[in-house]
C-alpha cells in the first residue's frame, strides 16, 4: 500500500516532446514507472522513448487505458492542459508547470472537482512511491521504500528532507509536492486523511512555509481526525514581513501566515516543529517509539 | 504587481463605475490649475504603492487655495514607508452620508473568488478583521456562474435597505467582478464606497494588485508598472528566470527553489550568520542563468562569501556547475564560494567543480558553518 500512485499507475505524460518533459519523462521510465503514452498536439502517431504520442490526451486514454496524466506544458497552456485531462476521464491530475495564472487554477481546480478527479500541483515536483512509481520530477536515487509518508510546500526542500530521512534509515510510503501556489489541487488535509488510511504509514511529515493559513488548518484537522504522528517544519522562519519569496503562496502580510504562527498551531495539537530541517529524522524517531 | 489609485479608477470609469472628478498632478502648480478647473473643496491624496496613506499625512482636505498649496507641498516629495511621493492625485470634494467597504481576492481555501462586503467602511479594513470579523460579510463566488445578480442582491442587501441603492450595487458589483476577471486581478477594492448627499454610490478610493503569472496576457496593465530601484533588480532577475530579493546580511546565497532558499537563510541563521539575499534560480536548468545569479550576488558589496545550495530535481547539477565555471572564467570572484550539490547529475556536477579545485561540503549545516567560518575571518581582516 501507499497513497495515488503504485504499481498499477498507467501514466499519460502532456508535453512529452518539449525539453523537460522529454528529459523527465526518460527517468520516470527508468524508475520503473509505467508510462502508456505521451500527448503533444500536432505530433500524433510519432514515439519518444518508444512510447506513443497522441494528440489529445482522450485519444491516449482510449487508446491505453491510462488513469494518471502528468503535465509539462508552459505555463501560459497548462490550465487548458489540466481541463483536458479533467474531461479525458483520467482519476489523478499532476501539474509541473511553473507560473500558472491564478484565475486559470480556479477553473481548473473546480472544473476537476465536479468530475471527481484528484489534482496535485501546479508548480509541484510531483509524487514517488519509492520502489513503485516515480510520477513527477523528484531525484530516484534518494528515496528508499518505507514506512514514513510526506507532503509538502516546496519542490527541492523535500529532496533535502527525503535524503536526511533516509540517511537515518527511515524509508518513505509516499512522498507528495503540493506546490507553492495560492490556488492548488489536493492539499494537506487530504493527504493526512490519506496517510491516516493507509497501512504501510506509521508517520507524517510535514512541510510547510509562510503565507496563507493551510498549516493552520491542517492543525486543527490533525486534532480531529489523525492518529499517526505528525512531524513538521516550516520554511521561512527568518523571512522579512511582505516580501513574496519565489512561491507566489510564500508572502507574510498583515500579520498573518508567519512562521511563528504556524509553528505555534502545531505545537498547540502535538505535532512536533523541527527548527532546522536537520532536526527531522531525530524528532519521527522519537514519536515512534 | 500594484497600481496606482488613479490608475485604478480609470479602470472602473472606463465600466462606467462611478469615482470623483479627479486630476493627476506632479507639481503644486499644477496642483493649483487642477484646483481652478475642479471647484473647492478639493481632498489631495499621495500616490504611492504604500498603504496607510492617512495616518502618514498623506491625505489632506483643502478647502481654499491657500490649504490647497500648503498640503500639495507637503505631500509632493514626502516619504511614506520607504516611497517617495511624486504625484499627487487631486479629487473634487464630495459630500456623503455612509461609508462601506466592498473588495474582491482570491481565497485559497475555497479555491474561488470571493467579495467582502462591510458597512464599517472608511477605516483600515484590517483592523475591521482583527476588532470586529463578524461585520465583514464574504461570499464564495462559483466559477462557472460568476457574479450573478441574485448573489450581488443578496451582497447588497446586507449593506443597504434603500432599494434604489441595492439596484446601484448590484450593477456596481458585477462590474467589479467583469473588472477582476478581465484584468488578472488579484485584488480589487473600494474603500470607502459612499452614498452621496444625491443618494448615488460612488467610489472614493480604488485599489488593485495582480497576479504577477498572468502579466504576460495583460500587456495594458503591465505597462503601468512603476518597480521602486531594488524591485528594478528584482524584476531583471525575473526575466533571467530568477527571483532575488535583497536582505541586509554578508552570505550571499545562491539557491535552487524557494522552500529550499527559505530553509537555507532558516539555516545560515539558526547557526549565527546572517544571509544577504534570498535568490532562487528556480526549476528548469540553464547555465546562463547561474552566471546571471552570480552577477548579481557579486554586485551587492555586503556580499563577503557566497553560499550554493542546489538540490538537482528539473534543475541539473551538471548543468548549474558549467555555468559557475563559465561565470568564473568571465568575471573576477575575489571573494570565498561554498558548494554543495546532490540530487540530478550531482555526481557528474561534483567532477567537474573538483576540477577547478572548488571546496564542496556534503550537509547543508556543514555549507552554512563554513560559510559563516569564512565569512568572520573575512570582516576580520
Amino acid at each position: 500500500m501507499s497513497i495515488l500512485v503504485n504499481k498499477n499507475t498507467k501514466l499519460i505524460v502532456q508535453g512529452i516532446t518539449g525539453r523537460d518533459g522529454s528529459f523527465h519523462t526518460a527517468k520516470m521510465k527508468e524508475y520503473g514507472t509505467n508510462i502508456v503514452a505521451g500527448v503533444s498536439p500536432g505530433k500524433g502517431g510519432q514515439t519518444v522513448l518508444d512510447i506513443p504520442v497522441f494528440n489529445t490526451v482522450e485519444d491516449a486514454v482510449k487508446a491505453t487505458g491510462a488513469n494518471t496524466s502528468i503535465i509539462f506544458v508552459p505555463a501560459p497552456l497548462a490550465g487548458d492542459a489540466i481541463l483536458e485531462a479533467g474531461n479525458a476521464g483520467l482519476e489523478l491530475v499532476i501539474c509541473i508547470s511553473e507560473g500558472v495564472p491564478t484565475l486559470d487554477m480556479i477553473k481548473a481546480t473546480n472544473y476537476l472537482k465536479k468530475k471527481g478527479v484528484k489534482l496535485i500541483g501546479a508548480n509541484c515536483p510531483g509524487l514517488i512511491t519509492p520502489g513503485e512509481a516515480l510520477v513527477g520530477i523528484l531525484p530516484a536515487d534518494i528515496f528508499k521504500k518505507g514506512n514514513v509518508g510526506l507532503m509538502s510546500r516546496s519542490g527541492t526542500l523535500t529532496y533535502l528532507m527525503v535524503s536526511l530521512l533516509t540517511n537515518a534509515g527511515l524509508g518513505q510510503s509516499t512522498c507528495v509536492g503540493i506546490g507553492g501556489d495560492p490556488v492548488a489541487g489536493l492539499y494537506f488535509q487530504e493527504l493526512l486523511q490519506m496517510f491516516e488510511d493507509d497501512p504501510e504509514t506509521e508517520a507524517i511529515v510535514l512541510i510547510g512555509e509562510i503565507g496563507g493559513d493551510a498549516e493552520e488548518r491542517a492543525a486543527q484537522y490533525i486534532k480531529e481526525h489523525i492518529t499517526k504522528p505528525v512531524v513538521a517544519f516550516i520554511a521561512g522562519q527568518t523571512a522579512p514581513p511582505g516580501k513574496r519569496m519565489g512561491h507566489a503562496g510564500a508572502i507574510i502580510s498583515s500579520g498573518s501566515g508567519t512562521a511563528a504562527e504556524k509553528i505555534a498551531a502545531f505545537e498547540a495539537v502535538g505535532v512536533s516543529v523541527a527548527s532546522v530541517p536537520m532536526e527531522i529524522p531525530d524528532l519521527i524517531k522519537q514519536k515512534m517509539k | 504587481m500594484k497600481i496606482h489609485e488613479f490608475q485604478s479608477k480609470e479602470i472602473f470609469s472606463r465600466y462606467s463605475i462611478p469615482v470623483t472628478a479627479e486630476k493627476v498632478c506632479y507639481t503644486t502648480d499644477e496642483v493649483l490649475s487642477a484646483v481652478q478647473s475642479l471647484g473647492m473643496p478639493v481632498v489631495i491624496k499621495a500616490q504611492v504603492h504604500a498603504g496607510g496613506r492617512g495616518k502618514a499625512g498623506g491625505v489632506k482636505l483643502a478647502k481654499t487655495i491657500e490649504e490647497a498649496r500648503e498640503a500639495a507641498n507637503k505631500i509632493l516629495g514626502m516619504d511614506i514607508k520607504g516611497y517617495t511621493v511624486k504625484k499627487v492625485l487631486v479629487a473634487q470634494g464630495v459630500k456623503f452620508n455612509a461609508e462601506f467597504y466592498v473588495g474582491l481576492t482570491i481565497d485559497r481555501n475555497s479555491k474561488t473568488v470571493v467579495f467582502m462586503a462591510s458597512s464599517e467602511g472608511g477605516v483600515e479594513i484590517e483592523e475591521v478583521a482583527k476588532e470586529n470579523p463578524a461585520a465583514i460579510h464574504k461570499f464564495s463566488i462559483d466559477p462557472d456562474l460568476g457574479m450573478t445578480s441574485f448573489l450581488a442582491r443578496k451582497i447588497a442587501f446586507k449593506l443597504f435597505s434603500d432599494f434604489s441603492l441595492v439596484k446601484q450595487a448590484v450593477d456596481l458589483f458585477q462590474k467589479l467582478y467583469q473588472i477582476f476577471m478581465d484584468t488578472d486581478a488579484s485584488l480589487v477594492e473600494i474603500n470607502p464606497l459612499v452614498i452621496t448627499d444625491e443618494g448615488k454610490l460612488l467610489a472614493l478610493d480604488a485599489k488593485m494588485n495582480f497576479d504577477d503569472n498572468a502579466m504576460y496576457r495583460q500587456s495594458a496593465i503591465e505597462k503601468l508598472n512603476e518597480p521602486t530601484e531594488d524591485e528594478k533588480k528584482e524584476i531583471s532577475a525575473k526575466e533571467s528566470g530568477l527571483t532575488y530579493i535583497r536582505l541586509d546580511g554578508s552570505i550571499g546565497c545562491m539557491v535552487n527553489g524557494a522552500g529550499l532558499a527559505m530553509a537555507t537563510m532558516d539555516v545560515i541563521k539558526h547557526f549565527g550568520g546572517s544571509p544577504a539575499n534570498f535568490l532562487d534560480i528556480g526549476g528548469s536548468s540553464n547555465p546562463q542563468k547561474v552566471i546571471e545569479a552570480m552577477n548579481l550576488l557579486l554586485a551587492d558589496k555586503n556580499v563577503k562569501v557566497i553560499m550554493i545550495n542546489i538540490f538537482g530535481g528539473i534543475t541539473r547539477c551538471d548543468d548549474v556547475a558549467r555555468g559557475l565555471i563559465v561565470a568564473l572564467d568571465e568575471m573576477k570572484v575575489d571573494i570565498p564560494i561554498v558548494i554543495r550539490l546532490s540530487g540530478t547529475n550531482a555526481e557528474e556536477g561534483l567532477r567537474i567543480i573538483a576540477e577547478r579545485n572548488l571546496p564542496t561540503v556534503n550537509s547543508l549545516s556543514d555549507a552554512a558553518q563554513l560559510a559563516i567560518k569564512l565569512c568572520e575571518n573575512c570582516s576580520e581582516n
